[in-house]
Protein backbone atom coordinates (compact mmCIF):
# COMPACT_ATOMS: atom_id res chain seq x y z
CA UNK A 1 0.00 0.00 0.00
CA UNK A 2 1.30 3.42 -0.85
CA UNK A 3 1.43 5.90 2.01
CA UNK A 4 0.24 9.45 1.58
CA UNK A 5 3.76 10.61 2.35
CA UNK A 6 5.12 8.63 -0.57
CA UNK A 7 2.53 10.01 -2.92
CA UNK A 8 3.34 13.52 -1.83
CA UNK A 9 7.08 13.05 -2.26
CA UNK A 10 6.45 11.46 -5.61
CA UNK A 11 4.31 14.36 -6.74
CA UNK A 12 6.84 16.89 -5.50
CA UNK A 13 9.59 15.11 -7.42
CA UNK A 14 7.46 15.03 -10.54
CA UNK A 15 6.83 18.73 -10.19
CA UNK A 16 10.53 19.49 -9.73
CA UNK A 17 11.59 17.34 -12.63
CA UNK A 18 8.79 18.65 -14.79
CA UNK A 19 9.77 22.18 -13.87
CA UNK A 20 13.45 21.72 -14.66
CA UNK A 21 12.53 20.21 -17.94
CA UNK A 22 10.13 22.98 -18.80
CA UNK A 23 12.64 25.73 -17.96
CA UNK A 24 12.98 27.73 -21.11
CA UNK A 25 16.54 28.89 -21.54
CA UNK A 26 15.63 31.21 -24.36
CA UNK A 27 13.09 32.87 -22.08
CA UNK A 28 15.77 33.45 -19.43
CA UNK A 29 17.91 34.98 -22.16
CA UNK A 30 15.20 37.40 -23.26
CA UNK A 31 13.29 37.99 -20.02
CA UNK A 32 15.62 37.04 -17.18
CA UNK A 33 15.42 34.49 -14.37
CA UNK A 34 12.77 33.91 -11.73
CA UNK A 35 14.55 35.67 -8.87
CA UNK A 36 15.10 39.40 -8.36
CA UNK A 37 18.29 40.65 -10.00
CA UNK A 38 18.39 37.89 -12.63
CA UNK A 39 18.33 40.32 -15.49
CA UNK A 40 17.93 39.15 -19.08
CA UNK A 41 21.13 38.49 -21.06
CA UNK A 42 19.65 40.29 -24.03
CA UNK A 43 20.02 43.64 -22.26
CA UNK A 44 23.78 43.69 -22.76
CA UNK A 45 24.58 40.83 -25.12
CA UNK A 46 22.06 41.81 -27.80
CA UNK A 47 18.97 40.18 -29.25
CA UNK A 48 20.96 37.67 -31.24
CA UNK A 49 23.52 37.13 -28.46
CA UNK A 50 26.23 38.54 -30.67
CA UNK A 51 27.47 40.92 -27.97
CA UNK A 52 28.07 44.65 -28.17
CA UNK A 53 31.57 45.35 -29.35
CA UNK A 54 31.58 49.07 -28.54
CA UNK A 55 30.85 48.33 -24.89
CA UNK A 56 33.11 45.27 -24.73
CA UNK A 57 30.22 42.86 -24.08
CA UNK A 58 31.16 39.47 -25.52
CA UNK A 59 29.30 37.30 -27.96
CA UNK A 60 27.52 34.43 -26.21
CA UNK A 61 25.60 32.84 -29.06
CA UNK A 62 27.11 29.52 -30.07
CA UNK A 63 29.46 29.21 -27.07
CA UNK A 64 29.71 25.67 -25.67
CA UNK A 65 27.09 25.09 -22.96
CA UNK A 66 29.63 23.64 -20.51
CA UNK A 67 31.86 26.68 -20.95
CA UNK A 68 29.02 29.15 -20.29
CA UNK A 69 27.82 27.16 -17.30
CA UNK A 70 31.31 27.11 -15.82
CA UNK A 71 31.70 30.86 -16.29
CA UNK A 72 28.38 31.56 -14.52
CA UNK A 73 29.40 29.25 -11.68
CA UNK A 74 32.80 30.92 -11.51
CA UNK A 75 31.17 34.36 -11.26
CA UNK A 76 29.28 33.01 -8.24
CA UNK A 77 32.42 31.48 -6.80
CA UNK A 78 34.42 34.66 -7.29
CA UNK A 79 37.14 33.06 -9.39
CA UNK A 80 35.98 35.36 -12.17
CA UNK A 81 35.33 38.88 -10.94
CA UNK A 82 32.86 41.17 -12.69
CA UNK A 83 30.61 43.71 -10.95
CA UNK A 84 27.70 43.18 -13.34
CA UNK A 85 27.89 39.45 -13.90
CA UNK A 86 28.54 38.34 -10.32
CA UNK A 87 25.23 39.53 -8.77
CA UNK A 88 23.46 38.32 -11.88
CA UNK A 89 24.92 34.84 -11.68
CA UNK A 90 24.07 34.74 -7.98
CA UNK A 91 20.46 35.52 -8.81
CA UNK A 92 20.15 32.59 -11.22
CA UNK A 93 19.18 29.16 -9.93
CA UNK A 94 21.29 26.13 -10.87
CA UNK A 95 18.54 24.95 -13.18
CA UNK A 96 18.34 28.37 -14.81
CA UNK A 97 22.10 28.41 -15.38
CA UNK A 98 21.82 25.02 -17.04
CA UNK A 99 18.92 26.05 -19.21
CA UNK A 100 20.34 29.38 -20.36
CA UNK A 101 23.74 27.78 -21.10
CA UNK A 102 22.09 25.26 -23.36
CA UNK A 103 19.94 27.87 -25.03
CA UNK A 104 23.02 30.01 -25.79
CA UNK A 105 24.90 27.04 -27.22
CA UNK A 106 21.96 26.34 -29.52
CA UNK A 107 21.80 29.93 -30.81
CA UNK A 108 23.43 30.43 -34.20
CA UNK A 109 26.96 31.63 -33.61
CA UNK A 110 29.46 32.82 -36.14
CA UNK A 111 32.22 30.73 -37.63
CA UNK A 112 35.59 32.28 -38.34
CA UNK A 113 36.94 31.97 -41.86
CA UNK A 114 39.50 29.18 -41.94
CA UNK A 115 43.13 30.09 -41.32
CA UNK A 116 45.74 27.48 -42.10
CA UNK A 117 48.88 27.01 -40.05
CA UNK A 118 50.86 27.09 -43.28
CA UNK A 119 50.26 30.83 -43.67
CA UNK A 120 53.38 32.53 -42.37
CA UNK A 121 52.22 35.29 -40.01
CA UNK A 122 52.75 38.96 -40.76
CA UNK A 123 53.37 41.41 -37.94
CA UNK A 124 54.02 41.01 -34.23
CA UNK A 125 50.45 40.33 -33.05
CA UNK A 126 49.72 37.72 -35.68
CA UNK A 127 53.08 36.10 -34.99
CA UNK A 128 52.29 35.87 -31.28
CA UNK A 129 48.83 34.48 -32.05
CA UNK A 130 50.00 31.87 -34.55
CA UNK A 131 53.53 31.02 -33.37
CA UNK A 132 53.88 32.24 -29.80
CA UNK A 133 56.99 33.76 -28.25
CA UNK A 134 58.92 30.74 -27.12
CA UNK A 135 61.98 32.69 -25.98
CA UNK A 136 59.62 33.59 -23.09
CA UNK A 137 57.87 30.18 -22.99
CA UNK A 138 54.71 31.67 -24.49
CA UNK A 139 52.84 29.20 -26.72
CA UNK A 140 50.79 30.41 -29.66
CA UNK A 141 47.16 31.39 -28.89
CA UNK A 142 46.30 29.12 -31.84
CA UNK A 143 47.79 26.06 -30.14
CA UNK A 144 44.82 25.92 -27.75
CA UNK A 145 42.14 28.11 -29.35
CA UNK A 146 42.67 26.81 -32.89
CA UNK A 147 44.47 28.41 -35.84
CA UNK A 148 41.42 30.50 -36.73
CA UNK A 149 40.54 31.24 -33.09
CA UNK A 150 37.45 29.05 -33.37
CA UNK A 151 37.81 27.70 -29.87
CA UNK A 152 38.42 24.02 -29.05
CA UNK A 153 36.13 21.77 -27.05
CA UNK A 154 34.35 22.95 -23.91
CA UNK A 155 37.40 24.45 -22.24
CA UNK A 156 39.07 26.73 -24.80
CA UNK A 157 36.58 29.40 -25.93
CA UNK A 158 36.45 31.06 -29.33
CA UNK A 159 38.46 34.26 -29.67
CA UNK A 160 37.73 35.18 -33.27
CA UNK A 161 35.22 37.96 -33.56
CA UNK A 162 35.03 38.71 -29.84
CA UNK A 163 35.33 42.42 -29.09
CA UNK A 164 38.93 43.61 -28.68
CA UNK A 165 38.05 45.44 -25.48
CA UNK A 166 36.58 42.24 -24.05
CA UNK A 167 39.61 40.11 -24.97
CA UNK A 168 42.05 42.70 -23.64
CA UNK A 169 40.03 43.05 -20.42
CA UNK A 170 40.17 39.29 -19.87
CA UNK A 171 43.93 39.08 -20.42
CA UNK A 172 44.35 41.99 -18.00
CA UNK A 173 42.07 40.24 -15.48
CA UNK A 174 44.28 37.17 -15.67
CA UNK A 175 47.34 39.33 -15.19
CA UNK A 176 46.00 40.96 -12.04
CA UNK A 177 44.34 37.81 -10.75
CA UNK A 178 40.71 38.97 -10.86
CA UNK A 179 40.13 36.10 -13.26
CA UNK A 180 41.70 32.82 -12.20
CA UNK A 181 39.18 30.21 -13.26
CA UNK A 182 41.25 28.38 -15.88
CA UNK A 183 42.38 24.77 -15.48
CA UNK A 184 45.92 24.49 -14.08
CA UNK A 185 46.54 28.23 -14.55
CA UNK A 186 47.05 27.52 -18.25
CA UNK A 187 45.86 30.95 -19.35
CA UNK A 188 46.96 32.86 -16.27
CA UNK A 189 50.63 32.03 -16.54
CA UNK A 190 50.65 32.94 -20.22
CA UNK A 191 48.76 36.21 -19.70
CA UNK A 192 51.25 37.24 -17.03
CA UNK A 193 54.07 36.97 -19.57
CA UNK A 194 52.43 39.35 -22.04
CA UNK A 195 53.34 43.02 -22.32
CA UNK A 196 50.53 45.63 -22.45
CA UNK A 197 51.25 46.09 -26.17
CA UNK A 198 50.95 42.37 -26.77
CA UNK A 199 47.64 42.22 -24.90
CA UNK A 200 46.24 44.96 -27.15
CA UNK A 201 47.82 43.44 -30.23
CA UNK A 202 46.42 39.92 -29.93
CA UNK A 203 43.04 41.26 -28.75
CA UNK A 204 42.76 43.39 -31.86
CA UNK A 205 44.04 40.60 -34.07
CA UNK A 206 41.36 38.12 -32.99
CA UNK A 207 38.65 40.79 -32.97
CA UNK A 208 39.52 41.62 -36.56
CA UNK A 209 39.19 38.08 -37.91
CA UNK A 210 36.42 37.81 -40.46
CA UNK A 211 33.39 35.77 -39.55
CA UNK A 212 31.00 33.86 -41.72
CA UNK A 213 27.41 33.48 -40.57
CA UNK A 214 26.71 29.95 -39.41
CA UNK A 215 24.26 28.33 -41.83
CA UNK B 1 97.35 -11.76 -11.39
CA UNK B 2 98.04 -14.69 -13.67
CA UNK B 3 99.50 -13.97 -17.09
CA UNK B 4 96.52 -15.72 -18.60
CA UNK B 5 94.03 -13.18 -17.23
CA UNK B 6 96.26 -10.33 -18.23
CA UNK B 7 96.42 -11.56 -21.81
CA UNK B 8 92.67 -12.02 -21.92
CA UNK B 9 92.20 -8.52 -20.60
CA UNK B 10 94.49 -7.06 -23.21
CA UNK B 11 92.79 -8.98 -25.94
CA UNK B 12 89.32 -8.20 -24.66
CA UNK B 13 89.59 -4.50 -24.12
CA UNK B 14 90.53 -3.26 -27.56
CA UNK B 15 88.03 -5.49 -29.33
CA UNK B 16 85.20 -4.45 -27.02
CA UNK B 17 86.19 -0.85 -27.60
CA UNK B 18 86.18 -1.30 -31.36
CA UNK B 19 82.76 -2.94 -31.21
CA UNK B 20 81.41 0.01 -29.23
CA UNK B 21 82.55 2.44 -31.89
CA UNK B 22 81.19 0.38 -34.74
CA UNK B 23 77.76 0.10 -33.16
CA UNK B 24 77.57 3.65 -31.85
CA UNK B 25 74.32 5.19 -32.99
CA UNK B 26 75.29 8.63 -34.20
CA UNK B 27 71.71 9.79 -34.48
CA UNK B 28 71.18 9.42 -30.73
CA UNK B 29 72.36 11.86 -28.11
CA UNK B 30 75.79 11.17 -26.72
CA UNK B 31 75.88 10.70 -22.95
CA UNK B 32 78.40 13.51 -22.56
CA UNK B 33 76.12 16.07 -24.15
CA UNK B 34 75.00 18.37 -21.36
CA UNK B 35 71.96 20.53 -21.86
CA UNK B 36 72.77 23.26 -19.39
CA UNK B 37 73.26 25.62 -22.30
CA UNK B 38 75.18 28.77 -21.57
CA UNK B 39 74.45 30.30 -24.93
CA UNK B 40 71.77 28.83 -27.13
CA UNK B 41 72.07 28.60 -30.87
CA UNK B 42 69.84 31.20 -32.52
CA UNK B 43 68.19 30.18 -35.79
CA UNK B 44 67.52 32.99 -38.28
CA UNK B 45 64.27 34.97 -38.33
CA UNK B 46 61.66 34.64 -41.05
CA UNK B 47 62.07 38.35 -41.74
CA UNK B 48 65.64 37.59 -42.87
CA UNK B 49 64.49 35.26 -45.63
CA UNK B 50 65.61 36.35 -49.07
CA UNK B 51 62.93 37.04 -51.67
CA UNK B 52 64.13 34.46 -54.16
CA UNK B 53 63.68 30.82 -55.12
CA UNK B 54 65.53 29.67 -52.00
CA UNK B 55 63.41 31.81 -49.69
CA UNK B 56 60.31 30.51 -51.40
CA UNK B 57 61.33 26.91 -50.82
CA UNK B 58 62.12 27.61 -47.17
CA UNK B 59 58.57 28.94 -46.80
CA UNK B 60 57.23 25.84 -48.50
CA UNK B 61 59.17 23.69 -46.06
CA UNK B 62 57.80 25.75 -43.17
CA UNK B 63 54.26 25.25 -44.46
CA UNK B 64 54.79 21.48 -44.72
CA UNK B 65 56.35 21.35 -41.29
CA UNK B 66 53.48 23.05 -39.46
CA UNK B 67 50.57 21.87 -41.65
CA UNK B 68 51.82 18.41 -42.64
CA UNK B 69 48.56 16.52 -42.49
CA UNK B 70 46.75 18.98 -44.76
CA UNK B 71 49.57 19.60 -47.24
CA UNK B 72 51.01 16.08 -47.55
CA UNK B 73 47.95 13.88 -46.95
CA UNK B 74 49.35 11.03 -49.07
CA UNK B 75 52.26 10.66 -46.68
CA UNK B 76 50.51 11.27 -43.35
CA UNK B 77 48.42 8.35 -42.13
CA UNK B 78 47.51 9.85 -38.77
CA UNK B 79 46.43 13.27 -37.48
CA UNK B 80 49.83 14.76 -36.74
CA UNK B 81 52.01 17.61 -37.95
CA UNK B 82 55.81 17.72 -37.59
CA UNK B 83 55.40 20.72 -35.28
CA UNK B 84 53.51 18.61 -32.72
CA UNK B 85 56.77 17.10 -31.46
CA UNK B 86 59.17 19.81 -32.70
CA UNK B 87 57.70 22.85 -30.98
CA UNK B 88 57.98 26.43 -32.17
CA UNK B 89 58.09 25.37 -35.82
CA UNK B 90 61.18 23.24 -35.20
CA UNK B 91 63.06 26.10 -33.55
CA UNK B 92 62.75 25.31 -29.83
CA UNK B 93 65.76 24.01 -27.91
CA UNK B 94 65.17 20.69 -26.07
CA UNK B 95 62.30 20.01 -28.44
CA UNK B 96 64.36 18.29 -31.14
CA UNK B 97 65.02 21.51 -33.07
CA UNK B 98 65.86 21.17 -36.76
CA UNK B 99 68.97 23.32 -36.31
CA UNK B 100 70.26 20.67 -33.91
CA UNK B 101 69.52 17.77 -36.25
CA UNK B 102 70.49 19.02 -39.69
CA UNK B 103 74.23 19.49 -39.07
CA UNK B 104 74.52 15.97 -37.57
CA UNK B 105 73.69 14.12 -40.80
CA UNK B 106 74.73 11.93 -42.56
CA UNK B 107 74.92 9.65 -39.52
CA UNK B 108 74.91 5.96 -38.74
CA UNK B 109 71.59 4.85 -37.21
CA UNK B 110 71.12 1.60 -35.37
CA UNK B 111 67.45 1.74 -36.31
CA UNK B 112 68.14 0.73 -39.91
CA UNK B 113 71.80 -0.24 -39.49
CA UNK B 114 73.22 2.12 -42.08
CA UNK B 115 74.47 5.62 -42.62
CA UNK B 116 71.43 7.82 -43.19
CA UNK B 117 71.32 11.05 -45.11
CA UNK B 118 69.11 13.80 -43.73
CA UNK B 119 66.58 12.94 -46.46
CA UNK B 120 66.47 9.35 -45.22
CA UNK B 121 66.03 10.60 -41.67
CA UNK B 122 63.01 12.65 -42.79
CA UNK B 123 61.62 9.61 -44.60
CA UNK B 124 61.82 7.77 -41.28
CA UNK B 125 59.71 10.50 -39.64
CA UNK B 126 57.04 10.04 -42.31
CA UNK B 127 57.06 6.27 -42.04
CA UNK B 128 56.88 6.04 -38.26
CA UNK B 129 55.91 9.27 -36.52
CA UNK B 130 53.41 10.18 -39.24
CA UNK B 131 52.39 6.55 -39.87
CA UNK B 132 52.47 7.41 -43.54
CA UNK B 133 53.18 4.15 -45.33
CA UNK B 134 55.69 4.51 -48.18
CA UNK B 135 57.43 7.84 -47.54
CA UNK B 136 58.01 10.54 -50.17
CA UNK B 137 61.08 9.82 -52.31
CA UNK B 138 64.37 11.49 -51.40
CA UNK B 139 64.08 13.85 -54.37
CA UNK B 140 60.37 14.61 -53.82
CA UNK B 141 59.07 18.13 -53.35
CA UNK B 142 58.19 17.32 -49.73
CA UNK B 143 61.62 16.01 -48.67
CA UNK B 144 63.39 18.77 -50.60
CA UNK B 145 61.31 21.57 -49.07
CA UNK B 146 61.65 20.17 -45.55
CA UNK B 147 65.40 19.69 -45.99
CA UNK B 148 65.78 23.26 -47.21
CA UNK B 149 63.76 24.51 -44.24
CA UNK B 150 65.98 22.55 -41.84
CA UNK B 151 69.13 23.74 -43.60
CA UNK B 152 67.95 27.34 -43.32
CA UNK B 153 67.19 26.98 -39.59
CA UNK B 154 70.71 25.61 -39.15
CA UNK B 155 72.28 28.61 -40.91
CA UNK B 156 75.70 29.33 -39.39
CA UNK B 157 75.54 26.25 -37.14
CA UNK B 158 78.78 24.23 -37.05
CA UNK B 159 78.72 20.94 -38.98
CA UNK B 160 78.93 17.72 -36.98
CA UNK B 161 78.86 19.46 -33.63
CA UNK B 162 76.30 18.52 -30.99
CA UNK B 163 74.69 21.82 -30.14
CA UNK B 164 73.22 22.31 -26.67
CA UNK B 165 69.45 21.88 -26.87
CA UNK B 166 69.64 19.23 -29.57
CA UNK B 167 67.06 16.42 -29.42
CA UNK B 168 65.20 15.91 -26.18
CA UNK B 169 67.97 15.90 -23.58
CA UNK B 170 67.87 12.67 -21.61
CA UNK B 171 65.95 12.56 -18.36
CA UNK B 172 67.33 9.56 -16.51
CA UNK B 173 64.92 6.90 -15.36
CA UNK B 174 64.12 7.44 -11.66
CA UNK B 175 65.52 4.89 -9.21
CA UNK B 176 62.00 3.60 -8.57
CA UNK B 177 61.44 3.03 -12.28
CA UNK B 178 58.05 4.10 -13.57
CA UNK B 179 54.51 3.51 -12.42
CA UNK B 180 51.55 3.29 -14.81
CA UNK B 181 48.92 4.15 -12.20
CA UNK B 182 50.92 7.20 -11.14
CA UNK B 183 51.07 8.08 -14.83
CA UNK B 184 47.31 7.79 -15.13
CA UNK B 185 46.96 10.32 -12.30
CA UNK B 186 49.37 12.77 -13.91
CA UNK B 187 47.57 12.32 -17.22
CA UNK B 188 44.17 13.01 -15.70
CA UNK B 189 45.35 16.07 -13.82
CA UNK B 190 47.65 17.70 -16.37
CA UNK B 191 47.18 16.29 -19.88
CA UNK B 192 43.55 15.30 -20.40
CA UNK B 193 42.33 18.91 -20.53
CA UNK B 194 44.03 19.25 -23.93
CA UNK B 195 44.65 15.71 -25.21
CA UNK B 196 41.31 14.31 -24.02
CA UNK B 197 40.54 11.65 -21.41
CA UNK B 198 41.17 8.88 -23.95
CA UNK B 199 44.28 10.41 -25.50
CA UNK B 200 42.23 11.18 -28.58
CA UNK B 201 43.33 14.80 -28.99
CA UNK B 202 40.95 17.64 -29.82
CA UNK B 203 39.92 19.11 -33.13
CA UNK B 204 38.68 22.40 -34.50
CA UNK B 205 36.60 21.52 -37.52
CA UNK B 206 38.20 18.43 -39.05
CA UNK B 207 41.80 19.04 -38.09
CA UNK B 208 43.54 18.39 -34.81
CA UNK B 209 44.55 21.30 -32.62
CA UNK B 210 45.81 19.15 -29.75
CA UNK B 211 47.41 15.99 -31.13
CA UNK B 212 46.15 12.49 -30.31
CA UNK B 213 48.64 10.62 -28.10
CA UNK B 214 47.45 7.12 -28.83
CA UNK B 215 44.91 5.38 -31.02
CA UNK B 216 44.68 5.27 -34.81
CA UNK B 217 45.57 8.93 -35.40
CA UNK B 218 48.79 8.96 -33.37
CA UNK B 219 52.39 7.85 -34.00
CA UNK B 220 52.92 4.16 -34.67
CA UNK B 221 54.82 1.52 -32.71
CA UNK B 222 57.95 2.15 -34.76
CA UNK B 223 58.22 5.87 -33.92
CA UNK B 224 60.97 7.04 -31.57
CA UNK B 225 58.29 8.59 -29.34
CA UNK B 226 56.99 5.10 -28.48
CA UNK B 227 60.08 4.72 -26.27
CA UNK B 228 59.19 5.68 -22.73
CA UNK B 229 62.59 7.28 -22.21
CA UNK B 230 62.18 9.48 -25.29
CA UNK B 231 58.61 10.48 -24.42
CA UNK B 232 59.65 11.18 -20.82
CA UNK B 233 62.39 13.52 -22.03
CA UNK B 234 60.05 15.29 -24.44
CA UNK B 235 57.39 15.66 -21.75
CA UNK B 236 59.78 16.82 -19.05
CA UNK B 237 61.19 19.59 -21.22
CA UNK B 238 58.06 20.63 -23.08
CA UNK B 239 54.81 19.68 -21.38
CA UNK B 240 52.31 20.94 -20.37
CA UNK B 241 52.62 23.38 -23.27
CA UNK B 242 54.30 26.56 -22.05
CA UNK B 243 55.08 24.98 -18.66
CA UNK B 244 58.05 22.84 -19.63
CA UNK B 245 60.12 21.65 -16.68
CA UNK B 246 57.19 21.82 -14.26
CA UNK B 247 56.75 18.04 -13.90
CA UNK B 248 59.17 16.03 -11.78
CA UNK B 249 61.33 13.40 -13.50
CA UNK B 250 59.16 10.76 -11.86
CA UNK B 251 55.94 12.33 -13.17
CA UNK B 252 57.41 12.64 -16.66
CA UNK B 253 58.42 8.97 -16.69
CA UNK B 254 55.15 7.78 -15.20
CA UNK B 255 53.00 9.67 -17.66
CA UNK B 256 55.23 8.76 -20.62
CA UNK B 257 54.83 5.09 -19.69
CA UNK B 258 51.07 5.54 -19.29
CA UNK B 259 50.77 7.14 -22.75
CA UNK B 260 52.99 4.51 -24.35
CA UNK B 261 51.15 1.62 -22.77
CA UNK B 262 48.18 2.35 -25.05
CA UNK B 263 47.59 0.89 -28.47
CA UNK B 264 48.58 2.75 -31.61
CA UNK B 265 49.12 1.81 -35.27
CA UNK B 266 51.30 -1.27 -35.77
CA UNK B 267 55.05 -1.05 -36.37
CA UNK B 268 55.30 -1.07 -40.19
CA UNK B 269 58.37 -3.34 -39.86
CA UNK B 270 56.16 -6.11 -38.40
CA UNK B 271 58.03 -9.40 -38.88
CA UNK B 272 55.95 -12.32 -40.23
CA UNK B 273 52.85 -10.85 -38.62
CA UNK B 274 54.36 -11.64 -35.22
CA UNK B 275 54.52 -9.09 -32.40
CA UNK B 276 57.04 -11.31 -30.59
CA UNK B 277 59.39 -11.57 -33.58
CA UNK B 278 59.07 -7.82 -34.11
CA UNK B 279 59.84 -7.20 -30.44
CA UNK B 280 62.96 -9.33 -30.58
CA UNK B 281 64.23 -7.76 -33.79
CA UNK B 282 63.36 -4.10 -33.30
CA UNK B 283 62.29 -3.35 -29.75
CA UNK B 284 64.33 -5.51 -27.38
CA UNK B 285 67.30 -3.15 -27.61
CA UNK B 286 65.49 0.11 -28.30
CA UNK B 287 65.53 2.04 -25.05
CA UNK B 288 62.71 1.50 -22.59
CA UNK B 289 59.47 0.43 -24.25
CA UNK B 290 56.47 -1.80 -23.70
CA UNK B 291 56.11 -3.20 -27.22
CA UNK B 292 55.50 -6.94 -27.15
CA UNK B 293 55.22 -7.03 -23.38
CA UNK B 294 52.21 -8.12 -21.39
CA UNK B 295 50.77 -5.54 -19.02
CA UNK B 296 47.94 -6.62 -16.72
CA UNK B 297 47.34 -9.66 -18.88
CA UNK B 298 47.15 -7.75 -22.16
CA UNK B 299 49.74 -8.00 -24.92
CA UNK B 300 50.93 -4.51 -25.84
CA UNK B 301 51.80 -3.83 -29.48
CA UNK B 302 48.93 -5.53 -31.26
CA UNK B 303 48.37 -2.36 -33.22
CA UNK B 304 45.21 -0.48 -34.07
CA UNK B 305 43.77 0.48 -37.40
Amino acid sequence: MMSLERVLIGSALMLLLGNAHALDGKKIFTEGGSQPGAMPCVACHGADGAGLAAAGFPRLAGLPALYVRKQLEDFRRGTRVNPVMQPLANALTDAEIDAVSQALAAMPGAVPQPIHRSEMPIGAAQKLAQQGAWERQIPACASCHGPAGTGVGDTFPPLAGQPATYLAAQLTAWQNGTRHNDPNDLMGHIAKSLTPDEVQGVAQYFASLKLEAKP
Amino acid sequence: MSPFVLVLGLLGLPSAHAATIAMEDQSQLQPSAGHAAVSQFQPPQESELPDNAYGKLVKEGYALFVDTKRLAPTFVGNGLNCSNCHLDQGRLANSAPLWGAYPMYPAYRKKNDKVNTFAERLQGCFQFSMNGGTPPTADSREITALSVYAYWLASKAPLGVELPGRGYPDVAQPAKGYDLSGGAQVYKGQCAVCHGPEGQGQKAGDSYVMPPLWGKDSYNWGAGMHRINTAASFIKHNMPLGKGGSLSDQQAWDVAAYVNSHERPQDPRLVDGSVEKTRVKFHANDGVNLYGQTVEGVLIGQGIR
